[in-house]
């Protein structure tokens, strides 16, 4: 039997109103140095699976590494579920698929060898080490390989192979107490070409973390800021992202009553979309943990809230489509409502003009992370530097920036013509993290926004 | 089960190790007021660490048909691995500390269900209008060490935990509001956490205008745990201590912060998620002051550290099934003050409490800066809560804060399981907010 037939099989007599079987195995690689050593060098290989049932409303989920005996961890899905239950389950209606997706690859990492990706990042920590003043490094390469293989008691049968490149970089400079890093990340689906040729950007981390220690500080207060593509990318994610996941919003009358379609969010510049299906980015994928086909959701058109991202529950509970957002991290977890590739769509303004004006102002580029909780928000930059008169001045300590989504978005003024995507970063949420997304936007530009003291 | 330590001994590696976990965990989880999802979660797997030819390897599966392919993989990484600054250990003398209760094992789903459905209740009782989460969970995790020295030790440890909350909405204005507890032995108290949300809530209640710019700052124990003892205890990790990226690395005997401060590494307090009889490598548990009335006094150090810094491993090794162990903290214990909490308000014209923070963490924390949205927090007015600070962010460097320290209150209080510390009050925040 295959494992198609083995996992339906498992499926047969269930019992319970919807019953899924996930079983995946995975490879992974990872070379990591701190200071001029090579730190670390290993290879993790997993298998495991998971069964989802719901029954009258109620989920029950069991997580497993021995797959062997599947029959029986259905049946313990299924009592778990009975526990729980005690209203009606909805889901919605998806044409069940059946389909056997390829893994994206251009240049495949699982083809080089240890060695080969070793000598290269041998070479990255040198690089860093070239610039005089530096305390510390840190370089991180990773290349994860995951077979997923997904049935459902509807006769939907997937199964997708994902494989994924990140690559860390961060340097160190001190003087006395203070200590200042610069770094970056950047990863790909299934493209080791795109962390190749990254010596110029890793000789300015170098310098930049030493420069960084004459760096003056910034007080905190309300500023005109501009954000560079990547830390907009993170914004787009942290400022809207979050909100617009189904899954906040739709057990709640108040919260469906505020995050009602059809209001206005900002203005008639400003559309961000999420989708599974623009193609080959970190969050792209055929289809989505619950075998529904991915697509392309506009979130914000002409600043008005047009739609959400949506698990096949959500979507049935509000009476919208799904959308193919439901994911899991991995077999270990259920999926959850999650972004996958998010864009702020480009405008008009060239970066001059989008200078043009500012008096005093912070441009903040790159970024260490983003968090949302409700309808408050940050981000925090990589790197900062004074505006003055529209030009761009001194490098300050890098800020951390917050918003208020009924607020901050109203106060996106520029919208550049230079859309790039950021795909250094994973998502976290509900002890999934971190979750393979993509973010993007051309550079935008925000009056009054929050900025912390550096 | 392979015996995979004979493996790796017939493979002819010069030192080898065997770490091996099984967890169990079952959690039940709350949505919108009701029991919502059921899970269990089986979890194993086996890491083969290998020291030949002075360098080291490690090779992890959660496959058991791939066990016996670990030696193998470990032979072709290791001579591509970092040189090895130890040797591993062989068996010593542990400390005896509680982390295994049968009583968790026992605990019945019914039982579960009904923990978490009493607190929602109870607290909607008076706020009806709260949109209530909860979850519960138990575990047991069982860990081996096995390796070519004669160590051969395992111990298993049960987890239980409580936590709720609430998201109250009022027109465009949101507020979240959460209370936990973790413990490796059964409690049964959970009336404390209904009481802390409705405080939380009731401090809520109003919203204030933020006073900016430096002011004087309450942090509670949650407050502390958010912002402080990340950025301040970084510095004391053996791995920044090795590559001098530490900013008090060269600082050990010296004063570092007010000499009101104390904290301690201690994985032998009976019952707290984190303690263990000895760490991820074999080396006995002890409590190690970390900072002592102010004096920075020890740094943390697995085997590869202490061995780079001619010192001797104190017992923080953690890892993941995956990666090599490193230092890092277990309980962290930071001794109170002598300040009664209803008087750290005392005198206060105007300043914030900080309870909870948003981004935190997610910046350069190495030389102790701190950057912040404060999600939860209040205005003091005059000694007292006057109501909820929104749009505001806090920054500063944890050094300067607790140099300008004003009190310590008298009681330490744990926080969700795995920190005890008493609330702090001090001044060098700088506090901005939207207008």
């Amino acid at each position: 039997m295959t494992i198609r037939d083995q996992m339906q099989d498992a499926l047969t007599g269930h019992g319970a109103d919807f019953v899924e079987i996930r079983l995946e195995e995975s490879d992974s690689s990872r070379i990591q140095y701190r200071a001029r050593e090579i730190e670390e060098i290993g290879r993790t290989s997993g298998r495991g699976g998971s069964v989802r049932a719901a029954v009258k409303g109620g989920w029950g989920f069991v997580s497993f590494n021995d797959t062997d005996d599947l029959k029986s961890r259905v049946k313990l899905a299924v009592e778990q579920a009975r526990a729980v239950g005690g209203e009606k389950t909805t889901l919605a209606e998806t044409q069940p698929r059946v389909a056997d997706v390829p893994p994206v690859l251009v240049n495949d990492p699982g083809t080089i060898s240890l060695s080969d990706k070793k000598d290269r990042m041998d070479h990255y920590n040198d690089l860093i080490w070239s610039t005089p003043g530096i305390q510390s490094s840190t370089v991180i390469y990773g290349d994860n390989r995951r077979r997923v293989h997904y049935v459902n008691s509807e006769g939907a049968a997937v199964d997708q192979e994902f494989v994924h490149v990140i690559c860390y970089i961060a340097a160190v400079a001190r003087e006395g107490g203070d200590v200042q890093q610069a770094g970056f990340s950047i990863g790909s689906l299934g493209d080791f070409s795109l962390i190749e040729g990254l010596d110029d950007e890793i000789r300015a981390v170098g310098k930049r973390a030493v420069d960084l220690l004459k760096a003056p500080g910034i007080e905190g207060g309300e500023r005109t800021v501009i954000l560079d593509p990547v830390l907009a990318g993170v914004f787009a994610h942290e400022a809207f992202g979050h909100l617009s996941e189904a899954d906040h919003v739709y057990e709640s009358e108040q919260l469906k009553e505020i995050m009602v379609l059809g209001r206005q969010f900002g203005q008639p510049h400003l559309n961000i979309v999420d989708g599974g299906a623009i193609p080959s980015l970190r969050g792209s994928m055929e289809y989505d943990d619950e075998g529904t086909p991915t697509k392309r959701t506009d979130l914000i058109r002409d600043g008005v809230l047009v739609g959400r991202l949506h698990s096949r529950e959500t979507a049935a509970k509000m009476g919208e489509a799904p959308s193919g957002n439901a994911r899991a991290i991995s077999f270990n977890h259920p999926p959850i409502v999650r972004m996958t590739n998010t864009v702020i769509e480009p405008g008009d303004a060239s970066f001059e003009d989008l200078l043009e004006g500012v008096e005093d102002g912070v441009y903040v580029r790159n970024w260490y992370g983003g968090m949302t909780e409700m309808e408050m928000f940050t981000f925090s930059s990589g790197e900062a530097y004074r505006i003055r008169n529209g030009r761009i001045e001194e490098m300050v300590r890098p800020v951390k920036l917050s918003g208020n989504v009924f607020k901050t978005l109203h106060q996106i003024d520029g919208i550049g013509n230079d859309l790039d995507m950021n795909q250094g970063g994973g998502c976290g949420k509900a002890g999934q993290s971190p979750l393979p997304v993509s973010n993007g936007s051309p550079h935008i530009r925000i009056q009054n926004c929050l900025v912390s003291g550096a | 089960m392979a015996d995979l330590l004979q493996n790796a001994k017939d493979a002819g590696f010069d030192q080898a190790e065997i770490y091996r976990i099984t967890s169990q965990s079952q959690p039940i989880r709350f949505e919108a007021n009701r029991l919502k999802e059921a899970t269990r979660r089986d979890t194993s797997g086996a890491a083969l660490r290998v020291i030949h030819d002075g360098r080291l390897g490690l090779s992890a599966t959660t496959d058991p048909a791939a066990e016996d392919k670990l030696p193998a993989r470990v032979k072709e990484l290791t001579p591509f691995g970092a040189e090895a600054s130890f040797e591993l250990p062989g068996p010593r003398d542990y400390p005896q500390v509680h982390i295994y209760d049968e009583a968790i094992e026992l605990l019945t789903f019914d039982g579960m269900v009904q923990t978490g459905q009493t607190l929602i209740d109870a607290v909607r009782k008076d706020w009806p209008e709260l949109n209530c989460s909860a979850s519960v969970s138990r575990g047991v995790h069982r860990q081996s060490l096995v390796n070519t020295a004669g160590l051969n030790v395992a111990f298993p440890q049960t987890s239980y935990s409580v936590g709720f909350g609430g998201e109250l909405v009022r027109g465009d204005d949101m507020l979240s509001v959460w209370e936990g507890f973790g413990a490796s032995r059964m409690f049964t108290d959970t009336d404390w956490m209904i009481e802390s949300l409705v405080q939380q809530l009731e401090w809520a209640r109003d919203t204030a205008d933020t006073p900016t710019g430096q002011v004087p700052v309450i942090f509670t124990p949650r407050g502390v745990s958010a912002a402080l003892l990340r950025p301040l205890l970084g510095g004391f990790n053996g791995k920044s201590v090795m590559t001098g990226s530490s900013p008090i690395g060269d600082r050990l005997g010296e004063r570092v912060i007010d000499k009101r401060i104390s904290i301690f590494d201690d994985p032998t307090i009976d019952g707290a998620i984190g303690s263990r009889p000895f760490d991820d490598e074999g080396i006995s548990s002890r409590r190690l002051a970390l900072i002592d009335r102010g004096v920075a006094s020890n740094f943390l150090y697995d085997l590869q550290t202490a061995g780079r810094m001619n010192a001797t491993s104190t017992g923080a090794a953690g890892r993941g099934l995956s990666t090599l162990p490193g230092p890092g903290t277990s309980v962290l214990d930071v001794a109170p003050g002598d300040t009664p909490y209803d008087d750290l308000f005392l005198g206060i014209k105007e300043g914030i409490v900080v309870e909870r923070l948003l981004g935190a963490g997610q910046g350069n924390e190495m030389g102790g800066d701190f950057k912040a949205n404060v999600s939860l927090g209040y205005k003091i007015e005059d000694g007292k809560i006057v109501g909820r600070i929104k749009d505001t962010m806090i920054s500063g460097n944890v050094y300067d804060a607790l140099s300008k320290l004003e009190a310590v209150s008298d009681k330490a209080e744990w926080v969700y399981g795995s920190l005890r510390t008493p609330a702090i009050r001090c001044l060098g925040v700088e506090v901005a907010a939207a207008g």
